[in-house]
């Protein structure tokens, strides 16, 4: 665990730069990670982070299924707002843990 | 009379009749079982078919010969559980009630979740190999099939048996090569994960195979759809994978009821506590296996170690004593290597699949993350264990909870 200064603020971030504490979140450290992972946030990338915010507070896990099924996108406009691994990249930028894939 | 009601007569609710009999006593307690088919199924058994090492008639049984004395049998489909009325409701409208519910409905494969799976080619160029009528097609298919592109899909997480595409590109590069035609085959294995597997160990030992056996991998591709004039799979980023002979893992649900039922996750796996094996919201609900959604592999060894974890948690409910039995999600896979020989992994929720000797510390006779022969001979022989002591809840040499001893970290 470390401090990094995102967005002018002190936020405490794990060894892959997660968030890990849900609470310092602000929209200006959300746009500053989306900018180090090469997205340009707009208001539909904010209506899923909400979304995501709003699971992970309630304790649920996150799918890339589930958020298909949420009404505020499907999979593949997902996959456009978060190119390449939209699962860890929106985790990330919402600055909840980053989904643990297990089998 | 009190009712224990069981719902799902697979590997999972067929153990837990037999130990639940046993522990129950015949003058206070009903047992029900409840299950839509008559025939068991070997699953582990399915990997072998389409490679010709097994046929159709080496892995069913009738499921009657698996039940003990004293079980009410009822073969129907289930249309919902309505748990504030303790009752599941089956699909001809008969009401069953119970006192303590077990749910053990298992997952199925759902090729219809992906666009264009079910399309011109499937079972004449796609093939599953997780139900008995796509391995047997596959077995024909292969049989006279004069090579190409042979592409192993993972639709989604979380799937059955997840070592069992890896058994089957190993299997793949075995069989062609005996037949004379490995150079003739190109195989690539396309999954969603990272890497061949999820935990650091296993996936380093696991991707070392693919390479020495000129397997291919394509990592992270979550696939989109099926083009069946065209013959490619299409992730959701766009990338294309063109191939001749399809083999797919579909996506895995869990049964339509337990969404209708309210007790489900997105995928109908049933909200399950991981450690107690209790429904999260119903206190005398208690699930096992395939249909849980807890967080380790869906496979019958789960299942095997958690029976004996629900027995001792439901006694505990039903004396009205705090659940005393802790589940730690271990999973003992072997996994077949082709040639005659195999692997071994044995981990839980916290411990990664680690190298040593199984289930022995030093000795054995099994090695992890190693490839041996005698590991191979464990997975022959334990079609005969499940047939005969597994599905019969009787006591096996292995211990439910993970052991660290013969591990080394």
């Amino acid at each position: 665990m470390s401090i990094k200064t995102i967005a002018g603020v002190e936020v405490n971030v794990n060894d892959e730069g997660y968030m890990e504490d849900a609470s310092q979140w602000t929209k200006e450290i959300a746009s500053e990670i989306a900018k180090e992972e090469g997205v340009e946030l707009t208001d539909k990338h904010f209506e899923v982070i909400d979304f995501v915010r709003g699971k992970i507070s309630a304790g649920e896990g996150l799918t890339i299924r589930g958020i298909g099924k949420s009404g505020v996108v499907n999979a593949k406009e997902f996959y456009a707002l978060f190119p390449g691994a939209p699962l860890k990249k929106v985790t990330k930028i919402s600055g909840v843990p980053k989904p643990t894939s297990c089998i | 009379m009190k009712k224990l009601l069981i719902l799902g007569a697979g590997t999972a609710g067929t153990m837990m009749a037999n130990k639940m009999r046993k522990t129950l006593s015949r003058n206070e307690w009903d047992i029900t079982i409840v299950d839509q088919f008559k025939t068991h199924y070997y699953q582990p058994g399915f990997l072998f078919i389409p490679f010709g090492i097994y046929s159709k008639n080496d892995v069913i049984k009738p499921k009657n010969d698996f039940f003990p004395v004293g079980v009410n049998v009822i073969f129907s489909e289930i249309s919902k559980i309505e748990p504030k009325d303790n009752r599941v409701i089956l699909g001809d409208g008969v009401a069953l009630k119970y006192d303590y519910l077990l749910i053990a409905t298992g997952t199925r494969t759902a090729p219809e979740e992906t666009d264009g799976l079910l399309g011109s080619l499937w079972y004449k160029d796609i093939f599953d190999f997780y139900t008995i009528d796509g391995a047997v097609a596959l077995a024909e298919y292969f049989k006279t099939w004069k090579g190409g592109k042979l592409v192993v899909n993972i639709t989604e997480l979380p799937f059955k048996c997840p070592v069992a595409p890896l058994e089957f590109v190993f299997f793949a590069d075995a069989f062609f090569t005996e037949r004379g035609m490995r150079d003739k085959v190109d195989i690539t294995y396309v999954t969603p994960l990272p890497g061949a597997f999820t935990k650091p160990r296993a996936t380093k030992m696991l991707g070392e195979l693919l390479e020495q056996k000129n397997i291919n991998i394509i990592p992270d591709f979550n696939i989109m759809e099926v083009d069946n004039d065209n013959k490619k799979i299409i992730d959701f980023g766009g990338q294309e994978i063109p191939f001749d002979c399809l083999v797919t893992i579909p996506t895995n649900l869990g049964a339509d009821f337990i969404e209708t039922s309210g007790l489900g996750d997105d995928m109908n796996f049933v909200k399950t506590d991981k450690h107690t094996l209790r429904q999260v919201d119903h206190d005398n609900i208690f699930v096992i296996g395939d249909a849980a959604n807890i967080p380790t592999s869906k496979a019958g060894s789960v299942a095997h170690f958690a029976a004996e974890i629900v027995e001792e948690n439901l006694m505990c409910a039903i004396e009205g004593r705090e659940l005393t039995a802790t589940f730690d999600g271990h999973a003992n896979c072997y996994i077949e290597t082709g040639y005659g020989k195999g692997t071994l992994i044995d981990f839980n929720y916290d411990t990664e699949p680690l190298p040593g000797s199984f289930p022995f510390p030093g000795l054995g006779p099994f090695g992890l993350l190693k490839v041996t022969r005698t590991n191979h001979y464990g997975k022959l022989l334990f079609r005969w264990i499940y047939w005969h002591i597994l599905l019969k809840g009787k006591d096996m040499p292995i211990e439910s909870e993970m052991q660290m001893a013969g591990k080394k970290l």
